[in-house]
């Protein structure tokens, strides 16, 4: 498969608050602080949008946020990714169900399409270009990585790609393993240009041991959290590696990416 | 990377029509609709719906009863039909597993597991140890159960976009084919009743007491149905027969994350997409089948965007009054429909539209019409303003 550039990042996770911060911890510059999750206010919504969202919502919008602080786009099509979308709003929805006369809140309801961040994002972008949202299992960062470069390189456009997730809440935590809330957004272009801080080559099928992080912690957040499968290519990224990484993909598979730096 | 067109090599259907293709045929053709008045669980909703009859008494094989959920088993009951298994098994046999796709379409996957393990939570808020959600309720339940059934080794991943979920899974395989990462493709979407979407739709006004019409002058909602559909997607050039998908178009209206653009300006870009991928003109294409919900603002706006891109003359239906809005599988059985339309030139009425209303100016069909055709579209736009417009043709 042809290869393709990324040429905007955006990050938020416990004790990340952007890429440009997370990029500093990552290239060993300055030390990770494993504390909660920063405020998320993504201010591309507007207040009375951003104020029927959610945290699954917020935290996606946030990472879109960052990504595309530093580059424009007139419009720019979206690939979202996530294990399981918003359990938070599954719990509210079957709890109400459970009561006299099913009071299910409207708001919830259209919040619990898997794709109420891609549909978000677009009314604070105004971009029109396609959108899907998607989820492979464990694998969702390297299933959705794969379909934004798919489609970047047969459709010759941009591509943002967004993986998240957010931990299951109350009843449903204890049927899932620990998962932290993590954002992630990268611009995938099919040219390199200026911008471009790396080319990915992906090589679907080529297996082997699971690329790790060295810092326990930042270990840790990736191992139990599908969106932050990604660390190993952030952190290649921040320390304009050349490398070859194994993510994640469908159960008991792997994608192997080739990294190098670009510029 | 150029998009060839995609031979559609196998299909198969379920919905409150029966099972398979045949089953849909014969009950479109004798004016059947699968409607009836909602009787499903407990649900007190005044509301007909397009339920499929057996799911209940039909269980998974037992080798794969950690994915047992009622849209796991309709999945599973779909696929039996039409010869759809011996098809893939064929395709298996000549790409071999790994090279064959697998992209699912789905809104709710098992949620209907996981409302009822709410319903047996015990007195301290337990949920029951035996409820399975990783295998069941999450959305990539359904792509990991038929990917295990139909023993499939490709690229795979469950889409997700609500109402137009299973209409992306064919854009997803063609560019999938184009970029080299399989030899063929199965997709598909699978959604089924449960109590979230009833009383979520009924909260958001938009479900009808009465059977759906859509663009009629009194339409006032949806009735909802489940099903599923699948399709067996190869290279034109691999030849074998089937008719083709020649393209497709995506887009976001950006406007509202429930009501469509007033205008169909997504809507009407999705079409315009699919025709200048095909390098197909307008008023080449013989049937649109609409997404036609029968909700007052979402006709209005496919109205718009059908009158802007083909004018008023193109025959259109929507099936909903035949099958209910199957939701994340309407894409996929409405392709079906599509291409039963393009290769038995019987295009459908659309069911209970009795007057259409003034204001929309689509040619619909009241009475279903033997007519050949050569190129046909099937549209299908969801919560999110994410829309998707597919272009089938005959094999020429």
């Amino acid at each position: 498969m042809k290869p393709v550039y990324i040429e905007a990042i955006g990050v938020v996770g416990p004790g990340l608050e952007s890429w440009q911060q997370a990029a500093a911890i990552l290239a060993g510059d300055s030390e990770y602080h494993a504390c909660e999750l920063p405020a998320l206010k993504p201010t591309m919504l507007k207040p009375n949008e951003r104020r029927r969202t959610t945290l699954t919502i917020k935290l996606a919008l946030q990472a879109v946020q960052d990504a595309l602080a530093s580059n424009s786009y007139p419009d720019l099509s979206t690939v979202f990714t996530s294990s399981d979308g918003d359990m938070d709003i599954v719990d509210r929805i079957c709890q109400a169900l459970c009561l006299p006369d099913h009071p299910v809140s409207p708001t919830f309801f259209h919040n619990s399409v898997h794709n109420a961040p891609a549909g978000y994002c677009s009314i604070a972008t105004g971009f029109h270009a396609p959108s899907t949202s998607l989820s492979g299992l464990n694998g969702s960062f390297a299933a959705g990585l794969l379909d934004a470069a798919v489609q970047a390189v047969v459709e010759r456009q941009p591509v943002m790609l967004v993986a998240y997730d957010t931990p299951w809440p109350g009843a449903l935590n204890r049927f899932r393993q620990r998962r932290s809330p993590f954002g992630v957004a990268l611009v995938l272009h099919p040219q390199t240009s200026a911008q471009s801080f790396a080319e990915l080559t992906l090589l679907p099928g080529a297996g082997g041991d699971e690329s790790k992080m060295a810092d326990s912690r930042l270990e840790q957040l990736r191992a139990d959290t599908p969106a932050a499968a990604s660390l190993p290519l952030l952190e290649a990224i921040a320390n304009n590696s050349t490398v070859r990484l194994v993510l994640p993909y469908l159960v008991d598979e792997q994608i192997a990416v080739e990294v190098r730096p670009c510029n | 990377m150029p998009i060839s067109p995609i031979r559609i090599t196998a299909y198969t259907l379920t919905n409150a029509l029966g099972s398979g293709v045949d089953a849909s045929l014969h009950a479109l053709q004798s004016g059947r609709s699968g409607l009836r008045p909602c009787d499903f669980q407990d649900v007190d909703l005044s509301t007909w719906i397009g339920r499929v009859d057996g799911i209940e008494g039909q269980p998974l094989p037992a080798a794969l009863s950690r994915f047992e959920c009622r849209n796991n088993r309709l999945a599973h009951l779909a696929l039996q039909a039409d010869g759809f298994i011996e098809r893939v098994d064929d395709a298996v046999c000549r790409y071999g597993a790994d090279r064959i796709a697998l992209f699912m379409g789905t809104s709710t996957s098992g949620i209907g597991a996981t409302e009822e393990a709410y319903r047996r939570r015990d007195g301290r808020g337990n949920l029951p140890d035996d409820f399975q959600p990783a295998t069941t309720h999450v959305i990539y339940s359904i792509t990991d159960f038929v990917r295990s059934y139909l023993q499939l080794k490709g690229a795979a991943l469950t889409v997700s976009t609500a109402c137009s979920s299973s209409a992306k899974v064919f854009a997803a395989a063609q560019r999938y084919l184009a970029a080299g990462l399989c030899d063929a493709a199965v997709v598909g979407g699978v959604d089924t009743l449960c109590l979230t979407t009833l009383y979520g739709f009924n909260s958001l006004d938009l479900v009808s007491s009465r059977r759906c019409k859509p663009w009629d002058a009194n339409r006032n909602g949806i009735n909802i149905g489940e099903g599923a559909g699948f399709a067996l997607l190869e290279p034109e050039q691999a030849g074998g027969k089937g008719s083709l998908l020649l393209g497709s178009g995506e887009s976001s209206d950006a406007y509202h994350i429930s009501t469509p653009h007033p205008e169909g300006r997504g809507a009407a870009l999705a079409m315009r997409l699919a025709l200048s991928q095909a390098g197909v003109a307008a008023d080449e294409v013989g049937y649109i089948n609409l997404h036609g919900t029968a909700t007052p603002s979402n006709d209005a706006a496919e109205d718009a965007a059908v009158m802007q891109v083909f004018g008023g003359q193109i025959p259109c239906s929507s099936t909903k009054g035949w099958t209910g809005h199957t939701l994340g599988a309407a894409g996929a059985i409405e392709a079906i429909f599509t291409l039963m339309a393009l290769e038995s030139g019987f295009l459908p009425c659309s069911l209970n539209t009795e007057q259409q209303d003034e204001a929309l100016s689509a040619n619909l069909l009241l009475e279903s019409v033997q007519q050949d055709i050569a190129c046909a579209m099937s549209n299908s736009f969801g919560f999110g303003g994410n829309n998707c417009s597919l272009l089938f043709g005959c094999d020429r």
